[in-house]
């Protein structure tokens, strides 16, 4: 039977502030373990904490660029637990009064924009890190206090790929606003999800599971597609869905049950005493809503409208923000979007990703690329030379002109050397040359790659073409 | 000449004329811990080799307020490197990386730590009955109990073992013990003292302030460990006023609210006698006294124990053997280390009062005990609202009875909790409020009168406590020790 799919995720992000949320301690990432840490995020006795403002700007900066409402009085509260990573043995968040909510993030689904409504978002501090041993368990204090933003969705995600789709829009968002290093690896972004599954047109939810310890968008993915199946299972077999906390295993690829609604804590909220409560100044959030930059939504809009490019290639383009800004550097001086979007979309990206660059690493002066393209349109180099000029661009980090000119690949427009050429190649391959005559058109083809092979590569295709077509015409 | 019997203000003057040295009361103080306090167990952490270097290397710049004057600290402030362990055996050996905001200040202003006092464990109790190293005896009656939970400190100052000491009140623990012993206890208003490095007990109501053998060294403390620190966002950004000075201003006109809920059934006729005299006094002096109403004052006991409880149980959730203090050897997993810790280290107040404060906070509990605690106890600050409106103090008895008997109340919580009847208004409410003697029973045990002020007003209810203090001796008697 199919079923419909609710999925809603909490995503965990870590703040990029100098120093932790209630301390002065730095978050910098990669000290020696307990380096980074003083009596109040280790939790001694007697230790208060003091609110960070940074981090509170960050955190009011991605809930107003998730459109989210900012609350008038900013509480903060405890949340009650054992744990050893937890040093107060509680967690200071937000409860019942966040800092914001009822936002939404625009996500582009199957080439529509659909808004992912945002229950809310809500500041606390991280933990310290486990590291179990044989015969012990140690723990690193570092990252313990360092901001924590906890951006919770309604369930209004219908399936594994829209999930995913959500989270690229998300962590896009976030980079644009630069407010986090989003890297799932290090930590510094985390997510849970919450999924269950009820008949279509049913109104009330299903029961849930929520999956934890998923480590990159695809494990998110991978395992939201494991449950979704499960429990479509269990529904077609008659059995109930017991609601409870399962581990996604990424070796196995499979979900497996943590603890069960029975075994669920009681966090015992209540206001944090040691935070007075205090009004959110109107005059910093003006200053926080002009410090936020043209988002990915309205910029794919107007990329598409300004220069002509598809949905697909402008979601591409927006997606990452430093590709975004280099599309539109190369734009301000060749103009010729779409001829750049295929670029960046198609060798160069390709490039990146072998080599795990990103655009800015990448050794790619945007002077260089497009000088490249001007050099392609007025004929002088071949778009097939172009491919491999491009990787001695980056690799070199010289200009276009200088290694066209270095390495003799200027194309040959000329026509008594391409008349050579075609002659040579219609002599030695009568085979060829009679296919085309019975009726293969193809078959011109093949002698347009003999003729390259004569002249490495670097033949006018254009102008090889007509030579050959006057030529074999003019034969019959 | 006996040192230890002078006032901080006194040995400030003969320090200035250079007639004696730093070293001098320092070695006085530890004959004297040395003499009397094996029959009273007011000092749990003594090092006599720690103020005696001290002294010594204090030199000669006398500009601190303090320079030389040695004091005693409550065993739930932190003092870097020296034990603080709440008198509790869960935080056996634990020694602070860093000092409480108020030692700093204590050090800047050239004061010399003597010693930890003891107290009520986590400053859970009324008679410093529940220490890990057994109760502190009244100084006045070896029989009976000090008060608490800062019965070491007021004991201490009382037998003369002190010339001052800090203690903390969270519900009356400077206060009530400060009027069983005979001696002067202030609370300052929440907020006017940094709490940061004082183990808390309830967050909201906790206060650190002086218990002192005078009005005049209240003040003179109080100016030294009052005002705002970084490290505290609860502490006010508000000037400190010079205590001191301001005490000594007339007190004529003033008009003083004596609220009639004070003076119930239940409380000792000779407490009752001693305060009615001391009002009658205080009018005497020049200001007007009229009797009025605090309509909520008997659900405080009620709220207090639901708020405090239930900030205690999440303060206290940290000792869990996981960073410091006591760990039991053999465990067999992270939950089993938790529970062993927690059964073996707390006593049983200390359990009881978890149990309450994490039952309060519960999921379906919550609405019913804490939320509605919350709910009263602004109607019990919305009553001193009202009343400082039409009035500049209140006064009130300190503690409903003199001093009872060691074990008396002991088993009985309720009976116990009682004794804060009449303290716990001022934590809820977060106002300033001081403890002086007016009077003895018959027995001769001390008894002590409140007076309340408006928030951030310490100078009002200590000029007031002043010139009662100036026209009575009450202060000045001593018990026989």
């Amino acid at each position: 039977m199919a079923y419909e799919t609710v999925i809603g995720l909490e995503v965990h992000l870590q703040l990029k502030t100098k120093s932790k949320v209630f301390c002065g301690c730095s978050t910098a990432f990669g000290a020696p373990p307990n380096a980074q840490t003083c009596p109040v995020c280790l939790g001694f006795p007697g230790s208060l904490p003091v609110l960070n403002r940074q981090a509170l700007m960050l955190a009011a900066k991605v809930a107003i660029a998730l459109n989210c409402q900012i609350a008038k009085k900013i509480r903060f509260d405890r949340k009650n637990y054992f744990y050893p990573d937890l040093p107060k043995a509680f967690q200071i968040s937000q409860f019942d009064q966040p800092l914001s909510q009822h936002g939404y993030l625009p996500v582009s689904i199957d080439g529509k924009e659909k808004r992912i409504k945002i229950r809310r978002v809500h500041l606390e501090e991280d933990t310290g890190k486990l590291f179990h041993q044989k015969d012990c368990s140690l723990i690193d204090f570092n990252r313990s206090g360092t901001p924590l933003l906890e951006i919770v969705s309604e369930p209004d995600i219908n399936s594994p790929e829209d999930a995913y789709a959500y989270l690229t829009s998300i962590k896009s968002l976030l980079q644009y606003i630069d407010v986090s290093d989003c890297n799932m690896e290090e930590g510094s972004l985390r997510c849970d999800a919450n999924i269950s599954l009820r008949k279509p047109g049913a109104k009330e939810l299903g029961v849930k599971a929520e999956i934890k310890n998923m480590n990159s968008f695809k494990a998110v993915k991978a395992a939201l597609e494991y449950e979704q199946a499960r429990q479509a299972g269990l529904l077609d077999s008659g059995k109930e869905i017991v609601q409870e906390t399962r581990l996604y295993d990424a070796a196995k690829d499979v979900t497996e049950s943590m603890r069960s609604k029975e075994e669920a804590h009681d966090y015992r909220y209540f206001p944090e005493p040691d935070l007075v409560p205090f009004d959110f100044e109107q005059a910093l959030l003006k200053d926080i809503k002009s410090s936020i930059p043209e988002l990915p939504g309205p910029r794919k809009k107007r990329f598409m409208a300004d220069y002509h490019i598809s949905d697909y290639d402008a979601a591409v383009m927006v997606g990452d923000k430093a590709m975004a800004d280099y599309f539109e550097k190369c734009i301000s001086i060749h103009k010729k979007p779409k001829e750049i979007a295929n670029w960046l979309m198609g060798d160069v990206s390709a490039y990146m990703k072998e080599k795990n660059l990103t655009i800015d690493d990448l050794n790619l002066k945007w002077a260089h690329l497009t000088g490249m393209l001007k050099m392609i349109d007025d004929g002088i180099i071949s778009g097939k030379i172009a491919k491999t000029l491009l990787i001695e661009m980056i690799q070199t980090g010289k200009a276009p002109a200088q290694l066209v000119k270095d390495k003799g690949l200027e194309q040959i427009s000329d026509a008594g050397t391409i008349e050579k050429a075609v002659a040579e190649a219609i002599a030695e391959n009568p085979g060829i040359v009679s296919d085309f005559k019975g009726g293969k058109q193809n078959a011109i083809m093949a002698l347009m790659g003999k003729v390259m092979a004569k002249t490495k590569g670097k033949a006018n295709p254009k102008k090889v073409n007509e030579a050959l077509m006057k030529r074999l015409k003019g034969a019959v | 000449m006996e040192l230890n019997k002078l006032t901080a203000h006194e040995l400030i003057g003969i320090l200035n004329k250079g007639d004696i040295l730093p070293i001098d009361i320092c070695n006085t103080l530890i004959g004297a811990v040395r003499k009397k306090d094996q029959g009273i167990n007011a000092v749990v952490h003594f090092d006599d080799k720690k103020p005696v270097e001290r002294c010594k290397a204090l030199g000669n710049d006398k500009s601190g307020a303090l320079w030389g004057i040695p004091i005693f600290i409550k065993d739930n402030i932190c003092v870097k490197d020296e034990l603080t362990t709440c008198s509790s055996n869960i935080l056996e050996g634990f020694r602070p990386p860093y000092n409480a905001t108020v030692i700093d200040k204590l050090l800047c202003s050239g004061a010399v730590l003597m010693g930890k006092t003891n107290m009520d464990e986590f400053a859970f109790g009324s008679s410093t009955e529940t220490s890990c190293y057994g109760a502190t005896r009244n100084p006045w009656d070896p029989e009976r109990i000090p008060g608490g939970s800062s019965g070491g400190s007021a004991a201490c100052v009382a037998a003369d073992e002190a010339i001052f000491a800090l203690g903390s009140d969270t519900g009356g623990s400077i206060r009530q013990p400060a009027s069983l012993c005979g001696v002067v206890g202030l609370k300052p208003t929440y907020g006017r003292v940094s709490r940061y490095g004082l183990i808390a007990f309830a967050s909201s109501l906790d206060q650190i302030g002086p218990i002192a053998k005078d009005v005049e060294d209240a003040a003179l403390l109080l100016k030294v460990i009052a005002g705002h620190d970084d490290m505290d966002s609860t502490s006010v950004d508000m000037p400190v006023p010079d205590y001191p000075a301001l005490i000594k201003q007339d007190i004529k006109g003033l008009k003083i609210g004596v609220p009639k809920e004070y003076f119930i059934k239940g409380i000792d006729p000779e407490v009752k006698q001693a305060v009615r005299s001391a009002i009658d006094k205080i009018e005497k002096m020049g200001a007007v006294c009229e009797d009025m109403s605090l309509p909520h004052t008997e659900y405080a006991v009620a709220v207090y124990y639901l708020v405090a409880t239930a900030e205690a149980s999440s303060n206290l959730a940290r000792f869990d053997g996981v960073q410091y203090g006591m760990r039991p050897g053999q465990v067999t997993s992270v939950i089993d280390m938790h529970k062993k810790t927690r059964q073996q280290g707390f006593g049983s107040e200390a359990k009881r009062r978890i149990i309450l404060g994490t039952f309060a906070l519960s999921s379906g509990y919550y609405d019913a005990y804490y939320s509605r605690a919350l709910k009263v106890r602004t109607l019990i600050k919305r009553d001193f609202d009202e009343a400082f409106k039409k009035y500049d103090a209140i006064l009130t008895p300190t503690s409903p009875t003199p001093a009872f008997k060691i074990g008396e109340k002991v088993e009985d919580p309720l009976t116990m909790y009682l004794s804060d009847i009449f303290t716990i208004s001022a934590n809820l409410a977060g106002i300033p409020c001081v403890s002086i003697p007016c009077g003895f029973t018959k027995a001769g045990l001390p008894v002590g009168l409140q007076i309340l002020g408006k928030a951030f007003d310490e100078e009002t209810v200590l000029k007031i406590a002043h010139h009662y203090e100036q026209a009575t001796d009450w202060h000045k008697r001593r018990p026989l020790t």
